[in-house]
């Protein structure tokens, strides 16, 4: 674990994001250490995948600051925060694989796209990747309405750390699989964010994979953090929100608004 | 009881509404064209898109055009009886179809063809968000997605119109030679005597700008779809109605031009 001299490798402070009236993120402050895994925990709507596209540049704050390796990301021109995206997989959802590609050419995109690698290396390539990830290179011939929604969030992962990144991002990772694949992509999420060093955010409603991916946890409710831990506390954190959202409480400071 | 001030107000923001949509789409438009001559370009993305624009478009462009310049030719052939001129029906066919309706009738059939399947694939991709992963892969979506197809808008429909206008006059032809009794030398002739370089020069300046708007509003509807299925069958509408009115209104913009002199 990093010292606490040590420069975070994300910081953000005062982040604000409104969509017209509504302010989806109030605030927000996160700090993530080199080489750790943050788990964000949060209800629906509380803006934790608003929080990643800020990091990504697909949505422009208002007002605040984004620094990764110490550099306001938000202060950079096109050039310059391509090269930071460069550095930066991306594990989405519903895996947003894209449907006129193959397997192999989704998980080759970045390569093929920063001219990186020959369409026969990528090809090449892929097939390693796919084979990191648990599945067979010739996967990678198969177009992915073909895969299952487990095999689709393999071909995700493999995308995501295809260029090698050095920060990962995962917007709910197990959502929509059986435990047991859920339990399998958190296996080969820790596995790959070790074997490449990177610094991780994973953004979950699953409280059994934030404590398997996380090393710390934060929860943001309402657009602000409201607490900050190691992951193994989320269970017993001691803060009212955060107990009553793991354990899944109807009782507590969280008032679910119903709409009729 | 409804003002006169609430009137007011509905018309001033339907027309800002209006005035900013206009704007939007004209930044978009901008953008997507600055990326088709700013490298690096995607040439396969590009041939992808102008084979379903030029190719897969062709059957029913080429029906569209047969049918028509059959009608056209029966349609004059009436007309032009009652005053003894039925002599100019190959003219008006050939200055019809290759000024007009070739151009006006590819573009309309490419918009419900082409440019709905764009907004459906886009609006598609936004909405799973497959844009927002080409962001995340260091690709501009608009260099990846629009500017490709905006291109081959702009270069597969005057071939398109070429097909369309040769089958126009070749419908006419059928009709008035096989119907109509005319002599097939002297229909040929009366058809190539009156068609000037500029009605060509117009047909395929149409064909071109079609093509573009086509290409535009499909991808701005569908690159802007918000919501799930619904929002993709709104986007998808949305750019057929839009591209189809552009196409009705430009064709009268580029006829004032070629013809007011």
């Amino acid at each position: 674990m990093s010292g606490s001299e040590q420069l975070p490798k994300i910081r953000i402070r005062g982040l604000r994001k409104a969509f017209g009236p509504k302010q989806v993120l109030d605030g927000v402050d996160l700090d993530v250490m080199p080489g750790t895994s943050m788990v964000v925990i949060g209800g629906s709507g509380s803006g934790k995948s608003v929080l990643l596209k800020c990091i990504l540049g697909i949505f422009a704050p208002e007002e605040g600051t984004i620094e990764i390796d110490g550099q306001d990301v938000l202060k950079m021109d096109r050039t310059e925060r391509e090269a930071v995206n460069a550095r930066i997989g991306m594990l989405f959802q519903n895996a947003a694989l894209f449907d006129s590609l193959p397997v192999w050419e989704n998980v080759a995109f970045g390569l093929l796209a920063q001219r990186k690698a020959t369409r026969k290396d990528a090809k090449r390539i892929a097939g390693e990747i796919l084979t990191q990830v648990g599945l067979a290179p010739s996967v990678g011939d198969l177009a992915p309405s073909e895969l299952s929604g487990g095999m689709q969030k393999r071909v995700g992962l493999a995308r995501a750390i295809a260029a090698r990144p050095d920060i990962l991002f995962f917007d709910e990772p197990t959502t929509g699989l059986d435990p047991i694949m859920g339990a399998v992509i958190d296996g080969l999420i820790v596995e790959q964010v070790k074997r490449l060093g990177s610094t991780a955010i994973a953004i979950t409603h699953d409280m059994a994979s934030a404590r398997r991916i996380g090393d710390s946890a934060a929860m943001i409710h309402k657009g602000r953090i409201v607490w900050t831990g190691p992951a193994s506390a989320l269970l017993n954190s001691g803060n009212d929100m955060v107990d009553q959202f793991t354990h899944g409480s109807r009782e507590g400071p969280i008032q679910m608004e119903l709409r009729r | 009881m409804i003002s006169p001030l609430d009137i007011l107000a509905a018309v001033g923001r339907g027309t800002l509404g209006a005035l900013s949509e206009i704007g939007r789409i004209s930044l978009f438009a901008a953008e997507g064209l600055s990326h088709v001559v700013r490298p690096p370009f995607y040439w396969r993305l590009f041939w992808r898109a102008f084979v379903e624009f030029a190719y897969f478009s062709l059957p029913v462009v080429a029906l569209t055009a047969v049918f028509t310049g059959m009608v056209l030719a029966l349609q004059s052939y009436s007309g032009f009886s009652r005053f003894s001129a039925e002599g100019a029906v190959a003219t008006v066919v050939v200055l019809s179809v290759v000024r007009e309706l070739g151009p006006v009738l590819a573009g309309l059939m490419v918009a419900g063809r082409v440019g709905a399947a764009m907004a459906a694939e886009l609006g598609t991709m936004r909405v799973t968000d497959q844009i927002d992963a080409l962001t995340t892969l260091s690709t501009n979506p608009m260099k990846y997605l629009v500017a490709p197809r905006m291109l081959a808008g702009v270069l597969a429909l005057p071939l398109l119109v070429v097909v369309a206008n040769i089958l126009g006059v070749m419908g006419g032809f059928i009709v008035g030679v096989f119907k109509l009794d005319f002599n097939a030398g002297s229909y040929l002739a009366r058809t190539f005597d009156y068609l000037e370089t500029q009605d060509v020069t117009l047909s395929l300046t149409k064909a071109a700008v079609f093509g573009f708007l086509v290409a535009l509003m499909g991808c701005y509807h569908g690159y802007n779809s918000k919501g799930g299925a619904q929002g993709v069958g709104s986007a998808t509408t949305s750019a057929v109605v839009a591209a189809s009115i552009l196409i009705l209104a430009f064709d009268y913009v580029l006829t004032e031009l070629f013809f007011s002199r």
